[in-house]
């Protein structure tokens, strides 16, 4: 017997080295399901099934609003679950959603009613979390209830997807890193609007605003008083007009002698309907000033709520993040899939509700964990198309989604029970883009300690 | 000089509101000593009854638009516009008024059958127990509404003559700039007329004297061999009766939801307390003072020096009030003094 070794590598080694070689070559995908093996809040583990927390005003003045984006979410939970048409499933790109639940669970979903009022929104949030095991919160559609549970999701570590909520705090100083908002902002409105007031109304007007009394009434009172301003308008006014006051008869008289020639309304809901139509019955809209025919603006509108305006809104122009008579490819295909579920054509907040969901849901699947660190960053910077509003930007830098936007005048002529607003101008999103650093704030860590 | 006349109208405008829901919760409080807090609920359904006639009179053939495929829209043509042409145009066009046709006597059993079911079986519990069982009752009504008929406002419009504003300004020589809503106008006159109804039928029937002698002293008029309750029953429907007329004259101004009752509740039950509890001509002097007190607090020029004072100002006059009248404006003696 010989101890002297052949030289080169003998067939054990080969297999050794082999195998050696084939685990490492194997560790990234071997370990990217359970990569994230930290510990997070209500992380799923081995359970076939996950849970989003829908947390939308069921009761209270919203309440309408509420059901249809509820109505929205478990249209998306359906698609999610392959159930159903598909709806967006089929024109969101670039997209990793196959209709197979997320991350191979099923969806399943907890509710909640924000009543329209932080404390109780936070209070059913908190249950959801606690209580029912979501892993994300989504829904609302007041700009109150965003900023209070997206301060509470960032406490505990889970992340908040926003409903309806058009303040320019929820993404600017009030913004976390755990909360994203799909919907547009006062400010973008304000973008938007502007040179369609220019074209319409002229640069030589004076504007009288009465704006509700909380902090989206603020930021929008400021982002139109901006706008207009730069285009050389005059602000004669600013009114801030108490939440819910119904009777604005007080607050719109002043407006008749106050050489004003325009009244913006930073109103929403039923604060909106009230207003637009006493401002009509004051006979606002036939009124003549400095020589020019009085003209009425409400920034924010939307279709549902214009409903109860009746024809005060007729010929009222205004903006919106989105509306059911787009054509594209992806409205298209939510409208379809939402009208044939629910035999109505879905609302601004419905649509943005859905996105949100299906987005989050993408954001896991790139991730390929549930990790909310790992599905934040997917997030941040997310680049996508086939939602209904043209190519759009998650901005990294504050969780704001640039989008084209909408200028929209209630109809006149409308075709049918549907058909309120007319779209007058879709704005690039070039035209409404910022720099994030104006409304100050900062989204604060990834990690949060439990 | 306009902006304090506009002023003074907005709050007779709206301390007529006030005073026509004060006045039935002072009705039934001096009657019945019940303290009614389903009284704004019977606003709001009156408000109802007119949303309710409206959708009678505009029920319609639905012409289907075939440009959508993916749900059913459709454009209303009314079946009184069809069989009547412009005669069934000017029932449309009138249905809030119309409305109060069909208000009266579905407030009228709506009254009995609540103090029949109901309110009966509280007369002589704390008033504690009356307010639960009472703010219970308008919440389960806020939700049946809320589920027949949505959470969003339902526009009333007024009869297209009364659509727009009067010159008042000529009027009072005070140029052509001031005008106000001619149904505004209108609201006043009817809330004026409908108190000064109740007041005639209190002051001058023998019905309303046997009512006022029982508000006195109940035990004595029933040792007169008069069935007082029966006609406090009667009363109570007469309160409900006011309540939902007064909603229905509202519904132009303010597209009535689910929720109306409650936001003029609270502010009713302040005016009452303000007025005098029991007190019919406190309640309705009160609802016009706190209405013409809040428009007024409501001016810029008084903000401008009181920041957020129109949020609080009826809260602070009634607490004055009561600081120097603790039985109110008008109040008795003896009426919820223990």
């Amino acid at each position: 017997m010989s101890d002297i070794k052949k030289p080169g590598m003998s067939r054990r080694g080969l297999l050794k080295a082999g195998a050696v070689g084939g685990l490492v070559a194997a560790t990234p995908s071997f370990f990217i399901k359970d990569a994230w093996a930290q510990e997070f809040r209500n992380n799923p583990k081995n359970s076939g099934e996950l849970k989003l927390g829908f947390n939308v005003p069921q009761s209270g003045p919203y309440a309408d609003e509420g059901a249809d984006e509820l109505r929205a979410y478990m249209l998306a939970v359906k698609h999610l679950n392959g159930e159903g048409d598909g709806g967006m499933l089929n024109t969101f790109k670039p997209s990793m959603l196959t209709g197979n639940g997320v991350l191979g669970k099923k969806v399943t979903y907890s509710t909640g009613d924000t009543q329209t009022k932080s404390d109780a929104a936070r209070a059913s949030a908190k249950r959801m979390i606690e209580k029912d095991g979501v892993l994300m919160v989504t829904g609302g559609s007041s700009s109150g209830v965003a900023i209070a549970v997206q301060s509470l999701c960032q406490e505990q570590g889970i992340i908040f997807m926003a409903g309806l909520t058009h303040s320019n705090d929820t993404t600017g100083k009030d913004k976390r890193r755990y909360g994203f908002r799909h919907f547009f902002n006062a400010y973008m409105s304000g973008a938007a609007l502007a040179p369609v007031l220019n074209k319409e109304y002229g640069s030589d007007r004076r504007a009288y605003h009465l704006t509700a009394d909380y902090t989206w009434g603020w930021t929008q009172e400021e982002s139109i008083k901006n706008s207009t301003e730069a285009l050389g308008w005059e602000t004669v006014n600013t009114v801030k007009t108490p939440v819910g006051a119904g009777d604005f008869s007080q607050y719109i008289t002043p407006v008749l002698n106050s050489g004003a020639d325009v009244l913006i309304l930073n109103h929403y809901g039923k604060d909106m309907v009230n207003s637009l139509s006493q401002a009509v019955q004051f006979g606002l809209r036939e009124k003549q000033a400095n020589g020019k025919n009085f003209e009425i603006v409400v920034p924010l509108f939307s279709r549902l709520m214009a409903q109860g305006a009746g024809d005060a809104i007729k010929g009222i122009l205004g903006t919106t993040n989105w509306n059911w008579s787009l054509q594209d490819e992806g409205s298209q295909a939510f409208v379809q899939s939402f009208g044939a579920e629910y035999g109505a054509p879905p609302s601004m907040a419905a649509h943005t509700c859905y996105v949100q969901t299906l987005l989050y849901a993408n954001a896991c699947e790139m991730a390929g964990t549930f990790y909310p660190p790992e599905v934040i960053k997917q997030l941040e910077g997310f680049n996508f198309d086939g939602m209904g509003n043209g190519p759009t930007l998650y901005r990294a830098e504050d969780h704001q989604c640039f989008k084209d936007v909408l200028v929209v005048r209630g109809n006149e002529n409308p075709s049918s029970q549907f058909d309120l607003l007319k779209v007058v101008d879709i704005t690039p999103r070039a035209q409404v883009e910022y720099d994030w650093t104006i409304f100050g704030g900062s989204l604060g860590p990834y990690e949060v300690k439990m | 000089m306009d902006a304090i006349f506009i002023q003074i109208l907005n709050g007779l405008d709206k301390g007529a509101a006030y005073a026509l829901i004060a006045l039935g919760l002072t009705l039934v409080f001096g009657t019945l000593g019940i303290v009614n807090f389903a009284h704004g609920a019977l606003f709001m359904l009156g408000a109802f009854c007119a949303v309710t006639f409206q959708k009678l009179v505009t029920l319609s053939v639905k012409v289907r638009d075939e440009g959508i495929t993916a749900f059913v829209a459709y454009k209303e043509q009314p079946y009184l516009e069809t069989w009547f042409g412009d005669t069934g145009r000017i029932i449309i066009d009138y249905s809030v008024p119309l409305s109060i046709m069909l208000a009266i006597p579905f407030m009228l059993l709506v009254g009995y059958v609540m103090e029949r079911g109901l309110i009966k079986h509280f007369y002589k519990r704390p008033h504690a127990e009356q307010i639960l069982v009472t703010f219970g009752l308008a919440i389960v009504i806020q939700e049946i509404i809320k589920a027949y008929f949505g959470a969003n406002p339902i526009p009333q419009p007024a009869p297209e003559i009364l659509a727009g504003s009067a010159n008042v300004g000529s009027w009072v020589g005070l140029g052509n700039n001031l005008v106000y809503p001619w149904w505004r106008l209108i609201y006043l006159c009817f809330s004026g007329a409908v108190i000064f109804a109740v007041f005639a039928f209190l002051q001058f029937t023998t019905y309303g004297m046997v009512v006022r002698a029982g508000m006195r002293d109940r035990e004595t008029v029933g040792i007169l061999g008069i069935n007082i309750e029966r006609r406090f029953t009667i009363v109570f429907a007469i309160a409900a009766v006011v309540a939902g007329v007064a909603g229905v004259m509202y519904t132009p101004i303010l597209p009535p939801d689910y929720h109306l009752g409650m936001e003029f509740l609270v502010l009713s039950f302040v005016v009452v307390v303000v007025g005098g509890m029991g007190s019919l001509g406190g309640a309705v002097f009160a609802g016009f003072l706190l209405g013409v007190v809040q428009s007024f607090a409501s001016m810029n020029e008084v903000k401008e020096i009181f920041p957020g004072i129109d949020q609080i100002i009826l809260y602070l006059v009634a607490v004055v009030i009561l600081l120097v009248l603790p039985r109110g404006l008008m109040g008795r003696a003896g009426v919820m003094d223990d």
